[in-house]
């Protein structure tokens, strides 16, 4: 039987070190709501995700009071609306009012934000997938809830260098379009090499073409939990350290596959993966910069960032893959900067840069994320900043990401404020030596060698 | 049989397993197993009980016990079991 120990370490990693389940996402086909008029689509897309999606808030909540552990966000993921919206949508235009409807229906669902306005162009573009990444100024700057997400790489199909221009032009439109926000348009749009089709965490969440009609996908978090542990064996060894990381992903996780059992029980959905990511927050002591100086840095960014960084994601995944009958998303540590104090404290202080971040970005999920850089950062620049993020994750088999916000206005000793979950962030600088004709140049980079395994 | 732990947090004072153990007489909730411990001085007591002959629902069960634990000045919270077996027994 379950003894008082036991109950006292659970209930203090809920109570005092932040452990929660980050966000149960209900992954929605919206491929059956194709039509070629676009009322009609936006109708039925309204329809079918108020209808699947009705019981999702209350369900957190029934859940939430069961175990007494806070699950933060509840979300929902749809197909890709290029995908979905292909047939409906001859315009940008169709495709804001598209965006206004996932908008709409997230609010009548009571969700905090609605992924999958996406793309998957790696190795080309439909005239549906230009016209919505088009159209993804203006409908981020037109609706609250609603992120967007390209996929722009692949290590099977290479990178797609002309989509990497034109987002470029479409992150810096997107800033611009919602300046008086700090630029928050950016921090809801995200670009992937190696996307996952069942990643629950936003902005870069979508339900993939080859999922089930309806899905539930958990995310988990405790950055503090995993640096309480550490804080019991400072100058231990390596082994020994692992071996801590690894007992408390375990349990960590453990609590993430009981919510998402119980979740896809109570909606009746099928339970897809849990996301084993170590998500921080601005909350203090919520923080995976902090866990690298407990183990033994002084700042995030000093030499051996890269090496702790390596280490603490592998031992997450090795204690969460068992605790978890399907593991799948991104599943690793996340290290944005606006979300994490401790990060925004290595930047401020000088330790942290954005080369060193890039580096960081080889060996943890996902990529740079959440790092406000200059406004007058030109487009070709932030292309290429995306170009090398991106050739990150073709070359290592993995997921890489980027979410820079060009903070119109802004420049290196600014800081933008996005507020609860989003945090802040101090803008960093770039470099600004030019890449215009190689990001100029047409067409992919081919696959790399590797990718040939059949 | 579906077990619920009721955790019971706080400074140490008269009558507080009493006020508990009472409520849950008056609701015919069984309980099996009881143990408590001081961690930084403060009072830790855990009951492991039995919902099933109580007519009262865990929601109801749940928010009345945060009540009383709030008249008596300390926190008393329930959970299902599951959590902590998921967590601690592999």
């Amino acid at each position: 039987m379950i003894n008082i120990h036991e109950v006292v370490e659970t209930n203090k990693m809920i109570e005092k070190e932040n452990l929660d389940v980050r966000t149960i996402t209900l992954g929605i086909s919206l491929l059956d709501c194709a039509d070629s008029d676009t009322d009609v689509f936006c109708d039925r897309v309204y329809k079918k995700i108020t209808t699947v999606a009705k019981d999702l808030v209350k369900t957190g909540r029934e859940i939430e009071k069961k175990y007494a552990i806070p699950i933060v966000n509840k979300r929902i993921s749809v197909t890709p609306a290029a995908i979905a919206g292909a047939g409906a949508c001859r315009t940008s235009k169709d495709f804001v009012k598209f965006a206004k409807t996932l908008d709409a229906a997230a609010k009548e669902t009571g969700v905090n934000f609605i992924g999958g306005f996406s793309a998957l162009v790696q190795k080309g573009m439909t005239t549906a997938d230009e016209l919505l990444i088009r159209s993804i100024p203006e409908a981020l700057a037109s609706t609250d809830r609603v992120c967007s997400s390209v996929n722009l790489g692949s290590t099977k199909t290479g990178i797609n260098m002309d989509a990497v221009r034109l987002m470029g032009e479409i992150i810096k439109e997107t800033a611009e379009m919602t300046a008086e926000n700090d630029s928050m348009g950016c921090a809801k749009l995200v670009v992937f090499c190696n996307a996952p089709d069942d990643n629950p965490f936003m902005a870069g969440a979508f339900h993939g073409v080859s999922e089930a009609d309806a899905v539930i996908n958990v995310g988990v978090s405790g950055p503090g939990v995993v640096k309480t542990a550490l804080e019991q064996v400072r100058g231990e060894s390596f082994e020994v350290l692992c071996e801590t990381i690894k007992k408390t992903a375990f349990k960590i996780t453990r609590v993430g596959q009981l919510v998402a059992k119980e979740a896809s029980e109570m909606l009746g959905v099928p339970f897809g993966i849990i996301d084993l990511s170590l998500a921080p927050t601005p909350a203090i002591g919520d923080s995976v910069a902090d866990i690298l100086c407990e183990c033994g840095l002084e700042s995030a960014g000093a030499p051996g960032t890269t090496a702790a960084l390596a280490m603490l994601n592998d031992q997450v995944k090795k204690g969460g893959i068992m605790a978890s009958s399907y593991v799948g998303g991104l599943s690793g540590a996340f290290i944005p900067v606006s979300e994490d104090q401790g990060m925004i404290d290595a930047v401020l202080r000088g330790s942290l840069t954005l080369e060193k971040l890039e580096a960081m970005t080889c060996v943890c999920s996902v990529g740079l994320d959440m790092i406000a850089v200059p406004g007058d950062t030109t487009a070709v620049s932030i292309s290429g900043i995306i170009a090398d993020e991106m050739a990150i994750g073709m070359v290592n088999q993995k997921t890489t990401a980027v979410r820079l916000i060009p903070a119109a206005g802004k420049a290196v000793g600014d800081q933008v404020e996005f507020g609860g979950l989003l945090g802040r962030a101090p803008v960093m600088p770039v470099n600004t030596f030019d890449c215009s004709a190689f990001i100029g140049r047409k067409g992919r980079i081919p696959a790399p060698v590797h990718s040939f395994k059949n | 049989m579906e077990k619920t732990i009721i955790t019971v947090v706080g400074k140490d004072t008269v009558g507080i397993i009493a006020k508990v153990c009472t409520y849950l007489a008056g609701n015919n909730i069984n309980i099996l197993d009881i143990s408590q411990t001081i961690v930084q001085d403060y009072f830790n007591m855990m009951m492991i009980v039995d919902l099933n002959g109580s007519e009262k629902s865990f929601d109801s069960v749940s928010d009345e016990l945060a009540q009383i634990g709030s008249e008596i000045g300390v926190v008393i919270k329930c959970q299902r079991e599951e959590i902590f077996n998921s967590m601690h027994r592999v």
